[in-house]
Parts: C-alpha cells; sequence; structure tokens
C-alpha cells in the first residue's frame, strides 16, 4: 500500500475529468483494498482522526452504506446527513451547507445531488475533498470505477473490448462515468435503448448508438442494463414497462445468443422484470452482487488516496 | 437650459443617412439642426468629440427592471443609471414585474415613477394577458392610452394560439407591435440549457432548440393572418432563416437579437457558470453564425439588451435552480462595437441603425433614435476605440450577473445627453 503518487485534484467529480494514470492509480489501490477488507479484521488506522460527511439530497441506501463502510475500513469518522430534495429549492442553500460542514472541521464531503454540477459548486467553495456520489444526469465516478474494476478483475484489460450500456441513457450518470472511463481505458462503447432515451450528439463522446439489442449481444463481453425509472413512462419517453420490456429487457432467452462468457452488470436497485429478469438477474453470467462488494474497495481506495497522508487541501481554483 | 454644441464628431444617424464629420447643436432639449451652427453658440457648453462617434441616444426595446416587486435586483432608477453609462437614452421596459404590468396603474405608476427618479426615458411594455398567464387579454387599451410602446407577456410564452391570434387582431387599432417570447413551453420543460452534445456531456437537461422555432414559426403565421409581429432574443439558424423567409414573403414581421447570442456560445455554460444561464438559452456556434449572417442581410432588424438583472443567491447555487438572465445594459454597446464592428460583419452605420433608428421604427417612436433637426436631443457620444476591462462591480445595476466579466472589449461611452440634459459625462454619472 506504498503511496507512489496521488490524484492531482482534492475531489472527485468525475471521470471525465481524471487521467488514465488516476484511474489506474485508484483501480490498483483498489486492489490492495480489496484485500485489506477481506481479512478477518478489516481494519486499518490510515484515516484515524479524519472526519467524513455524507450528504445526500436524493435517497440512497447502497452508495452510502458502501462510502460508510469504506471509512470504517480506514478507521475513519463518518456522519450522515439527508436533505429532501423537496427542500433544496426552499432551505439553506448549497453553498451555505457544505462552509457548516467543513467549520465543523470535516475533512472530506461525499455529496449526491439530484442536479449535475451541485458537487462542482460544493467544491469550488470548500478546501475540503468533495466526493460526488452521483450529480444528475452527469456522473457517478465511484460507480463507474467500481464497475470498471469489476470489467477487469472478470476478463483482465478493458482495451478493445465491447461493452454495450442499455436503457434511459439520457438521464443516466452511471452510463455517463462509464463513458469516460471505459473510452480512456480503450474499450469499445454502445449505448442501446430507445431513440426517446439516447440523448443529443452522444456520438461526440465516442459511442455507438444501436436500438437493436439481440444484434448488439451477438459481440458483446459486457453487458450494463441502467435501471429504468417509471416517471419516464409517466413523461412518454416509453409507452409502456411491459413494452420497454420486451425490446430492452435482458432475459434469459435473449441472453442465449449472446457469447458464452459476457459479464452481466447492473448498478442497482434492480426492477425484476423490467429490464433485468430474475433468471439473469441471480444467474450465471451476472456479477451485480460482486459489483456491490468491489465497490466498496473502490471507494476506500478514493478515500484513501484523497485524504491519506495529511495532505493539505487546495485553496478552490476559482 | 444651456445649449450644447458638440464639436469634431463623427456624427452616425442611419435614419439620416450620415456619416461624417458634423457638429451638433443641441437647444430647449431639441437637436437643432443638423450641422448648422446655431446663434446660441456663444453660451453653450462645447464638447469636443474629435476622434468620437456621435450617435443618436440609443434604445433598447427589451429591458427588465424589476420595480415593482424585486427593488433588490433593479429599481426604475438603477436600471436607468446602468442604461446611461451604456448609452442607452430610451429603454423600454418588461411586463414580467410583480405585479406584472398588465393593467392601466402599473403602466400608470412606471410611467410617473420614471418622471421622477429615472435619468432616461423609460417606456413601458404592457402585458398580452392578465397574469402573464396566456389565458384572457390584458386591457391592452387603457395600458396603452397610460403610455405602453408595445405589449408582451415576455419571460412567459403565449402558448394558446387562438389567444395569439386575438392578441395580433386586437392590438392593430393602437398601431403598436406584439413582441413574441418564443418557447414552446412544453418543449423546454424542466430544461436548463441548449440540448446539444454538451448538455449530453455535461449531463444538464436540455431545451432543444425547436422551442424557439415551432413558435417562431407558428407567429409567422399568425402574423401572415392577423398583424403585425416582433421575435424578441432570437438566439437559434432557423429562426434566423423562417424570419428571413417571412420577410421575403412579405410578412408583417420584425426581429431582435441579443448581444449575447452573437458573443457566447453554449459552451459558455460547460462549467455550469449560472452567469450564461439564459433564455432562450445560448446556443451552438452554427447558430451563432446564422444571427451574424442575419444581422448582416437586415433579417434581424434590431439589437436589444434583454438586461434580466438577478442577485447572487439566485445565481450562485445548482445550475439547474439558477434564476435565468444577464444584466446586459452596461456592455451591450461595446459587444456591438467588438464583436460586429471591429470584425466587419456591420459598418458603424449598420450597427448604430441596429440600436437606434430600428427599434424607434418598430415601436412608432416619433423623434427618437435619430438626431435629425427637431429631434429629442437623446445623444451619445462614444470612443470607439479605447479598450476597457468589464468589471461587474462597476455597474450602476444592482446585479452584477455578467458572463461577460473580464472581457476586454472596445467602445467606451464618454457622454449620454438625454433631452438635452448631461446625464454622463466623461464617461461617469452626473449625479
Amino acid at each position: 500500500m506504498n503511496k507512489v503518487k496521488g490524484l492531482k485534484s482534492k475531489d472527485l467529480l468525475g471521470l471525465k475529468d481524471l487521467e488514465i494514470e488516476e484511474i489506474n492509480l485508484i483501480l490498483e489501490t483498489a486492489r490492495s483494498m480489496k484485500e485489506v477488507i477481506a481479512r478477518p479484521i478489516p481494519k486499518v488506522p490510515t484515516l484515524l482522526g479524519k472526519h467524513i460527511v455524507t450528504l445526500f439530497y436524493e435517497p440512497s441506501t447502497r452508495t452510502r452504506t458502501s462510502f460508510n463502510t469504506a471509512a470504517k475500513v480506514l478507521s475513519a469518522n463518518v456522519t450522515n446527513v439527508a436533505i429532501s430534495s423537496s427542500s433544496v429549492a426552499k432551505g439553506e442553500n448549497l453553498i451555505d451547507t457544505v462552509k457548516n460542514l467543513e467549520v465543523m472541521g470535516l475533512d472530506c464531503i461525499v455529496i449526491r445531488h439530484s442536479m449535475g454540477g451541485a458537487p462542482h459548486l460544493a467544491a469550488k467553495n470548500v478546501r475540503a475533498s468533495v466526493i460526488n456520489a452521483g450529480d444528475g444526469f452527469n456522473e457517478h465516478p465511484t460507480q463507474g470505477l467500481l464497475d470498471i474494476f469489476t470489467m477487469i478483475d472478470k476478463k483482465g484489460p478493458v482495451k478493445g473490448k465491447k461493452v454495450l450500456i442499455v436503457g434511459d441513457i439520457a438521464h443516466s450518470r452511471v452510463a455517463r462515468s462509464n463513458i469516460w472511463g471505459l473510452k480512456k481505458l480503450g474499450a469499445e462503447i454502445t449505448v442501446v435503448g430507445p431513440p426517446t432515451l439516447i440523448p443529443k450528439g452522444i456520438e461526440a463522446m465516442g459511442v455507438k448508438i444501436s436500438y437493436k439489442l439481440d444484434e448488439e449481444l451477438k459481440d458483446a463481453d459486457f453487458i450494463n442494463m441502467l435501471r429504468i425509472q417509471k416517471e419516464r413512462m409517466e413523461k412518454s419517453f416509453f409507452p409502456s414497462i411491459e413494452e420497454y420490456s420486451q425490446l430492452y429487457g435482458l432475459n434469459a432467452e435473449r441472453l442465449s445468443r449472446a457469447k458464452k462468457d459476457i459479464v452481466v452488470m447492473h448498478p442497482g436497485p434492480i426492477n425484476r422484470g423490467v429490464e433485468i429478469s430474475s433468471e439473469v438477474a441471480d444467474g450465471p453470467f451476472n456479477v451485480i452482487l460482486e459489483q456491490v462488494t468491489n465497490g466498496v474497495a473502490v471507494r476506500t481506495a478514493i478515500l484513501f488516496l484523497l485524504l491519506s497522508g495529511g495532505r493539505p487541501g487546495k485553496r478552490p481554483a476559482k | 437650459m444651456k445649449s450644447i454644441l458638440i464639436k469634431g464628431g463623427r456624427v452616425i444617424d442611419p435614419a439620416a443617412n450620415v456619416d461624417e464629420v458634423r457638429d451638433i447643436l443641441i437647444e430647449d432639449g431639441k437637436i437643432r439642426a443638423l450641422g448648422a451652427r446655431g446663434k446660441g453658440q456663444e453660451e453653450a457648453e462645447i464638447i469636443d468629440a474629435k476622434g468620437l462617434w456621435v450617435l443618436p441616444g440609443l434604445i433598447d426595446m427589451h429591458t427588465h427592471l424589476r420595480d415593482p416587486g424585486r427593488p433588490d435586483k433593479e429599481t426604475i432608477r438603477s436600471g436607468a443609471r446602468a442604461a446611461a453609462l451604456g448609452g442607452f437614452t430610451t429603454i423600454c421596459c418588461l411586463a414580467n414585474t410583480d405585479p406584472p404590468i398588465d393593467n392601466p396603474a402599473v403602466v400608470e405608476y412606471i410611467v410617473a415613477k420614471a418622471k421622477n427618479e429615472a435619468v432616461v426615458n423609460v417606456l413601458p411594455i404592457a402585458a398580452i394577458t392578465k397574469g402573464l398567464k396566456g389565458e384572457a387579454l390584458a386591457e391592452m387599451g387603457r395600458c396603452f392610452a397610460e403610455g405602453a410602446v408595445a405589449f408582451s407577456d415576455d419571460g412567459k410564452p403565449v402558448m394558446r394560439a387562438d389567444i395569439m391570434r386575438r392578441a395580433l387582431e386586437y392590438a392593430r387599432q393602437f398601431g403598436v407591435p406584439v413582441i413574441s417570447h418564443c418557447e414552446d413551453a412544453y418543449l423546454s420543460a424542466g430544461g436548463a440549457m441548449n440540448e446539444s452534445e454538451i448538455s449530453t456531456e455535461i449531463g444538464l437537461p436540455g431545451i432543444p432548440s425547436l422551442a424557439e422555432e415551432v413558435m417562431v414559426a407558428r407567429d409567422i403565421l399568425l402574423a401572415r393572418e392577423f398583424g403585425r409581429v416582433h421575435i424578441a432574443h432570437v438566439s437559434s439558424a432557423a429562426s434566423v432563416r423562417l424570419i428571413r423567409q417571412a420577410k421575403k414573403d412579405k410578412i408583417g414581421i420584425s426581429a431582435e437579437t441579443c448581444p449575447h447570442y452573437f458573443s457566447l456560445t453554449e459552451s459558455a455554460v460547460r462549467e455550469y457558470d449560472t452567469n450564461a444561464k439564459v433564455n432562450p438559452p445560448l446556443k451552438s456556434s452554427a447558430d451563432v453564425e446564422e444571427v451574424i449572417r442575419g444581422l448582416k442581410d437586415g433579417t434581424l432588424d434590431a439589437i436589444a439588451t434583454d438586461h434580466a438583472p438577478h442577485n447572487v443567491e439566485e445565481k450562485n447555487i445548482e445550475f439547474n435552480l439558477a434564476s435565468s438572465g444577464l444584466v446586459g445594459l452596461e456592455t451591450a454597446l461595446a459587444l456591438v462595437i467588438t464583436k460586429l464592428v471591429e470584425t466587419k460583419v456591420l459598418t458603424a452605420k449598420q450597427a448604430v441603425e441596429k440600436l437606434t433608428s430600428a427599434p424607434a421604427k418598430i415601436l412608432n417612436l416619433a423623434g427618437k433614435g435619430t438626431l435629425k433637426a427637431g429631434s429629442a436631443a437623446d445623444v451619445v457620444i462614444v470612443d470607439p476605440k479605447t479598450e476597457w476591462t468589464v468589471d461587474a462591480a462597476k455597474f450602476a445595476s444592482k446585479s452584477r450577473n455578467t458572463p461577460f466579466g473580464g472581457w476586454k472589449l472596445k467602445g467606451k461611452v464618454i457622454n449620454t445627453i438625454v433631452g438635452g440634459r448631461i446625464v454622463v459625462r466623461d464617461g461617469k454619472l452626473v449625479d
């Protein structure tokens, strides 16, 4: 666990901003952390005395618990703050909230927000490290990193591998973080979904677009199924859950046409019987629960890299 | 009132087709005779305008003052001071105040208040519909009688074509235009920036440029049948092309764009800069190029600021939550000179026309926007060459929401004269 070098920024806001070396550093560190977590007593004193707060404007079980676990592996203290998104417009504004948290002596703010750019706004206004735990449709960098970690864990380097990302690309921060990270590492990405849920100009991010899941499945190495929200149906992005499921849902019959070593992924929470059938979600190709396990390792690595070594928080850039 | 003799400046008066070095004499609040040497010259204050431009006072046909309702953002007084510093001698304030300018009492309030506290002419634009709700016509006739110079629900579209039809028909009797804020509210719902590669890249909800274009198309068709329409803040290439064709088809339509639509692209919001959040949203470079073409070929008649003051509490927050709009009065002329005249897109005369005689013509403002003898002595003297740096902290506006902070621009207002009274001297407000 020698710290060779660090991350360039005090914050982790997105995979868009990371250099390949930084991504590799996080992934390498996560491998060490996975070993630490597997020990009988999964605890090291590295971040003793550091204080982390999770500031969530959107509900989350997995991500928040994962960060809590990661912090505890490193012996950091954690405080959890939840703010209902309905009070965002009325309540204390974001900058005041994060400044208050900072002067309480917090070293790191893990923020989830329903609006893109919110963690960036926070990061500009505090010296503490800000980690983006999902901002609107923009990014979910720790999810992207744990997905990539899992892919490499299963099949080695992702360079040249074909990755399908299927579903609501338009409203997905998971898709964007996957695309930024995987493109940097040389993977080939195809986004698949109804045209209403493929955002304008996504080709500029270096991905292919397809509306035909069956055709794309034939030679895919990985398929990452995104959660579909009922709200999208209510807004006429597609006519019914049943039709969506028929066109873009992953079931055993469809999966039987894929390569024999395809890896099925899902960031969770899964809608059984909607974007993924139970048979597939629990079947031999899925790594969904491994993703969750790897998530703790990746988040432990990120906290370690951002907070260890007593590195002084840099002044915000602007 | 003391006479003023402006000597040796380059007088640019598009309405009189003048662009030459001349003297201007102001007596009794009026332009005496262009080029004439007045007999009262001995007592006149003499302004040496050598090397400077002498222009009709600029007219902004699209200003948001926040009075009544939000005097913390802008008042009639502060907005007028900002206007004077920017070279505007007449500003037309939109109806989306609180309460809105949708009844004669509010029109009267603005006219009276402007008379007391504004250093420039302030002309109210009244609402098309009651409460800007788009459902029932406001009392246009009574508002007109109190001094409204146009009708607009700006800030909000009139979504119902039947209501817009009635508004166009009804407004004809007053001979003033209906100004349309073109936005299909269903297409734009929930959006925060232009829908494009960049909105996809930075994960913000997009507004398709179609939201503007379908309404421009609708209003052109309505104008063909029912009466004159002026299209506010044109930002998209397809809108420009639609308007160009409509003019070829002799439809009664006019249009304005704003400095930010020829000076900035959507990449200004890439770092979530809320000062560049504006409605309609900033568009692609192809749109900017077409807007510039539209200015050059006359498709876009006028340049207006869409001055929209917001305080820091409504800007220094999440991008989605931030209010739309930017302050423009104090940077508009310099952006026109820097981005359009210096680059030779427009001649100085063409540029001045879009800020003076064009809006005067659209709004039927007799005796404004020109330096012809007998006109109101609204004059601005501009140094077109000196470069200055935009510093929002120095704005006379109460608000600071500009995306142009730190920009180096050419074109500095030296004097602003309103009705024969010097309100800006050596680039500073007199009082």
